[in-house]
């Protein structure tokens, strides 16, 4: 009874626009909802920094390397900052990253593709953080007030980030036969799994409902896909590229690109672990993590040392 | 489960003052085993867009917070007091600057 009346307060917050806070009371369905799609969100910051890493050393330029570097760190940043969103639920850090460093959790399987040619570091700043920066615009509205605080800031980070890659593509789009050839060859690597970071079909998406009527979702899969599509058609159209799908054209009717379908046996394939560098991943950073096992006890025995001393003195 | 319990060190939570004159905001939090390294980990997190001109690191065990459940009780001595808002005030008619 009491969780009933509960139950309906909190509802009618959600339904005044009013932001939910970590002492708030909350249905338990909302705090794992939450807890799942933070530390997942957080995750993919952390992983997503592997792609990049790997043309760290091989970027063209200094200035394209600065570039690069400064974009990861955000990256590094952003986990961070989700991580402690995340932790306002109740739920610690170490148990969050155990779920990662186990693979219990997961993070967006477009980090389990391959980035095989410098184009490629175009494509992702354009394409996937392009597609982030749509869902993420959009989680900025989401009721629960620590994650909507941590995705402004993102947000205002995170715009520099797909005019970079942006920047990059247009660039070798324009530059000798082989270089454009590289650029059209990264999209159409890049497009469809890029477009599947929005997630199944409404029709198939299992945690939609919930997450649309607490506003932890405050858009659906499909809309915020059909927004990336719409926004990017020109943006390859004005660099000469084509995007790889015969079936986009614009719809007069609904004021919309239509667009074939995605090949879903592949999304679930790579989700459930059977993308091209998963087990890559996740090798790379559990042996990170098991590296930095010194550090980590150097800092907690000089903390100990530092408070012995406070203690005496 | 060798561990779990704290391999990240304790967990600050982070102020910056934006620029000289303006209050510390709160901005977030971070872990951090000791307070030099809590201090330099806001530094790089919190501020490198050039943010801000001071940063507080405050342990969170520090902090204590009220409950907002019980908001009704714990703000009520200030629901009568009206008069302490300058439009309870009746001025005359015609009244400048004022």
């Amino acid at each position: 009874m009491e969780d009933q009346k509960k139950l309906e307060e909190f509802q009618a917050k959600i339904d005044a626009e009013q932001k939910i806070e970590p002492k708030d009371w909350m249905p338990e369905d909302y705090r794992k909802h939450l807890q799942r799609q933070i530390s997942q969100h957080a995750h993919s910051e952390i992983i997503g920094m592997q792609p990049e890493g790997n043309w760290l050393l091989r970027a063209p330029s200094l200035r394209a390397k600065v570039v690069l570097l400064a974009k990861i760190q955000d990256e590094a940043g952003h986990g961070l900052y989700l991580y402690s969103a995340a932790e306002t639920l109740g739920k610690s850090r170490t148990e969050y990253l155990e779920e990662l460093r186990t693979a219990k959790a997961k993070y967006s399987s477009i980090f389990n593709y391959p980035t095989l040619t410098w184009a490629d570091m175009g494509a992702v700043g354009w394409l996937v953080d392009g597609a982030a920066i749509v869902n993420q615009v959009s989680l900025q509205r989401t009721s629960y007030g620590p994650y909507a605080r941590g995705m402004v800031r993102i947000c205002k980070e995170e715009s520099f980030h797909q005019r970079q890659g942006y920047e990059i593509i247009a660039d070798m789009a324009r530059g000798s036969e082989d270089q454009k050839a590289m650029a059209q060859d990264a999209l159409n690597r890049f497009w469809w799994p890029s477009i599947m970071m929005f997630g199944p079909h409404d029709s198939d998406s299992p945690n939609t409902g919930n997450a649309v009527k607490w506003k932890i979702k405050r858009e659906t899969n499909d809309e915020l896909r059909q927004k990336f599509i719409d926004k990017t058609v020109h943006q390859a159209e004005i660099i000469g590229l084509t995007i790889p799908d015969p079936d986009l054209k614009w719809n007069e009717e609904r004021g919309h690109y239509d667009f074939g379908e995605m090949d879903w046996d592949e999304f679930w394939r790579v989700v459930k672990g059977g993308g091209p560098c998963s087990s890559q991943r996740l090798k790379h950073y559990n042996n990170a993590h098991e590296n930095g096992t010194w550090v980590r006890e150097a800092a907690r025995a000089y903390a100990a040392k530092q408070n012995s001393k406070q203690k005496v003195a | 489960m060798s561990d779990n319990t704290d391999n990240q060190g304790p967990i600050w939570e982070v102020f910056i003052q934006s620029k000289p004159g303006l209050a510390h905001k709160h901005v977030g939090n971070l872990h951090a085993s000791d307070k030099e390294m809590a201090l330099q980990n806001a530094r790089d997190l919190y501020t490198r867009r050039q943010e801000g001109t001071c940063i507080w690191v405050v342990p969170f065990e520090a902090i204590t917070s009220s409950t907002p459940e019980d908001n009704g009780s714990f703000f009520e001595p200030a629901d009568d007091k009206a008069y302490r808002t300058p439009t309870h005030y009746v001025m005359p008619e015609g009244a400048k600057h004022i």
